[in-house]
């Protein structure tokens, strides 16, 4: 029997909430997230204290931020394993122009600068040449990183001229916001531009055409083409989009740090990587979350800091993390697997 | 006037000539069934006018006038809408975002823009209802149907007033019902007076809905004739070559 339009339109798959949440990667590891912080906050009595839970945050915000960009990357259906090394860039830019007496407000977008020519690189190549997004960003990973160590110099810096104060507050600070009944909660500042930045991009993935033209073209860049998607700009604004965020988590950490070392975000690609699948983004794209990014992110670093706490060796992070990449995927392969039967 | 008018159109990709010398007018309100063989050249031709990419010799006019596409996008803003035999859809994508794909409604203020999700759904919800179809704008295009999936490409040419409508295959995966709207769809743009290419296998449909007939054998054209003039037998004759020309 025919449904009027009204009803039509209204129809989804999903009837109630609930069965729409429970059908989706992000929600499962938003609850293992959950489930991690809970079981910790018991066993340990030092993971839920402030001090421990304002260092996790922070630690996690650098890759979250990062992951932002990855997914929407991700989404397009490519990959950019250069942003390890444009992080270390971006922080080595900062911090060298700033010891020589730049003042911060020209420093940083310099940095920024540099950052988003690494990314208009990537996306010339990747867009307009038409080569593979792997391969051009695992040439720009080396090339990156040994820009950076060609600027640096081989010293490491521990001034920042004039504006120095600037810098490390930027990176290092955080707001006080009192909660009512308890004491006031220390909100480190990089955790702040992360919840700002995921508010900007999971808005712009849901409600603007940027947003829905990166679903189409990682879902079928053929029909997006044909169908009048200008694939190739919004694929270059993608990278350096996806660059922008390494280069302000590059500025950050060196605030934070107060240093900057040729090591700085070395191998934090991967982890990035892993955070954006974990989160729910679909290495061969059309799929991916903002808030699953920021979640797959968290659950990585409270694996890592849950194994401090609880005196198991460092060397064993790799196992866990990676045994979660495959398991967060299997498990919702899986689930889709039933699902179609 | 003819509203497309091609003039000796060749293509070649590489060594393999897809397309020799082939000419053809529409006028408005006229509907060509193109026929032929697979590897005749129909979707090449069709996809030269809709501007996936140049022809390698000879010109098209619209109205009289020289047109050059350089990408579906200029053809599109000619007013040429097409309908891909693979119909172009996004699998992750529901049937509304598919339908609006590449013009997408925004509201917002200024040059802060956001999709206008519900007159998006609306509009597909009764463009999909216009072609008796079950599809439902918020369902993903990776759970239909073929004929589902059909209706959501050939309602993206509803989306605007075009003058010309190509249908590569558009009765090839739907039910018995939806094969009727699509041709009666054809008729009712045949009587707003836009002027339709159907390609497709399907005799009796090419026969119930078209005015003119075109046959590619091999690249070249073999017949442009009025149907009243033709029948079945001798289309088949042509497409197979048993007939040289008519």
């Amino acid at each position: 029997m025919a449904m009027t339009l009204e009803e039509s339109i209204h129809k989804q798959v999903h009837g109630n909430l609930l069965s729409w949440l429970v059908s989706r990667q992000t929600f499962w590891v938003s609850v293992a997230a959950v489930l991690a912080f809970v079981i910790l906050s018991l066993s340990s009595n030092v993971f839920a204290t402030q001090q421990n839970l304002f260092n996790v945050t922070r630690n996690f915000a650098f890759v979250a931020i990062i992951a932002l960009g990855m997914t929407a990357v991700i989404i397009t259906g490519g990959i950019d394993l250069s942003v390890g090394a444009v992080l270390a860039l971006s922080g080595m830019v900062i911090g060298m122009s700033m010891n020589i007496g730049t003042p911060f407000w020209l420093a940083v977008p310099l940095a920024l600068g540099v950052s988003l020519l690494v990314g208009a690189f990537n996306g010339v190549m990747t867009a307009y040449i038409g080569m593979p997004s792997f391969v051009v960003t695992l040439g720009m990973l080396s090339i990156a990183r040994s820009l950076a160590m060609v600027l640096s110099n081989n010293r490491m810096v521990y001034e920042f001229g004039p504006d120095q104060a600037q810098l490390l507050t930027l990176g290092g600070g955080f707001i006080s916001v009192g909660l009512p009944f308890l004491n006031p909660v220390r909100v480190p500042n990089p955790v702040l531009f992360l919840v700002v930045m995921t508010l900007i991009v999971g808005l712009a993935f849901r409600w603007t055409k940027w947003g829905r033209h990166l679903f189409a073209i990682g879902g079928n860049e053929q029909a997006a083409n044909l169908t009048g998607v200008p694939v190739r700009r919004v694929k270059l604004s993608v990278y350096m989009f996806c660059s922008l965020c390494a280069g302000i988590a590059g500025i950050l950490e060196v605030g934070w740090l107060g240093t900057i070392t040729t090591s700085l975000g070395q191998g934090m690609e991967l982890t990035v990587i892993a955070a954006s699948v974990i989160g729910g983004a679909n290495l061969t794209g059309g799929v991916g979350t903002a808030f699953g990014a920021v979640v797959g992110a968290a659950l990585i670093e409270v694996i890592r800091n849950s194994l401090i706490l609880l005196g198991i060796s460092t060397f064993w992070q790799g196992t866990f993390v990676g045994s979660f990449i495959i398991i967060a995927v299997l498990f919702d392969r899986l689930r889709i697997r039933t699902a179609n039967d | 006037m003819a509203v497309l008018e091609i003039s000796g159109v060749s293509k070649h990709f590489g060594a393999i000539q897809a397309l020799t010398n082939v000419s053809l007018s529409l006028n408005p309100g006229e509907v060509v069934g193109l026929m032929g063989d697979n590897g005749a050249g129909k979707s090449t031709l069709v996809k030269i006018v809709a501007g996936n990419y140049p022809p390698s010799s000879g010109t098209i006019q619209m109205l009289g006038r020289k047109v050059v596409f350089h990408k579906p996008a200029d053809a599109r803003a000619e007013g040429i809408e097409i309908v891909y035999q693979d119909l172009a859809l996004c699998d992750n994508l529901t049937a509304a975002a598919n339908v609006f794909l590449g013009r997408e409604l925004t509201t917002g203020f200024g040059s802060l823009r956001f999709l206008n999700y519900r007159t998006m759904y609306q509009r597909a919800a009764e463009l999909f209802a216009e072609l008796k179809s079950e599809t439902r704008p918020r369902d993903l295009v990776r759970r239909m149907s073929g004929g589902q999936r059909q209706a959501v490409a050939i309602a993206r040419t509803r989306l605007s007033e075009p003058k010309i409508v190509l249908m590569d295959e558009p009765t090839a995966s739907i039910s018995v019902r939806q094969v009727a709207e699509v041709l009666n769809l054809i008729r009712r743009l045949r009587d707003h007076d836009i002027a339709v290419v159907l390609i497709s296998h399907r005799m009796p449909d090419v026969f119930a809905v078209s005015d003119k007939i075109v046959v590619l054998r091999r690249g070249e054209k073999v017949a442009d004739k009025a149907i009243a003039k033709s029948s079945p037998e001798e289309v088949t004759g042509l497409i197979t070559g048993a007939i040289e020309s008519a």
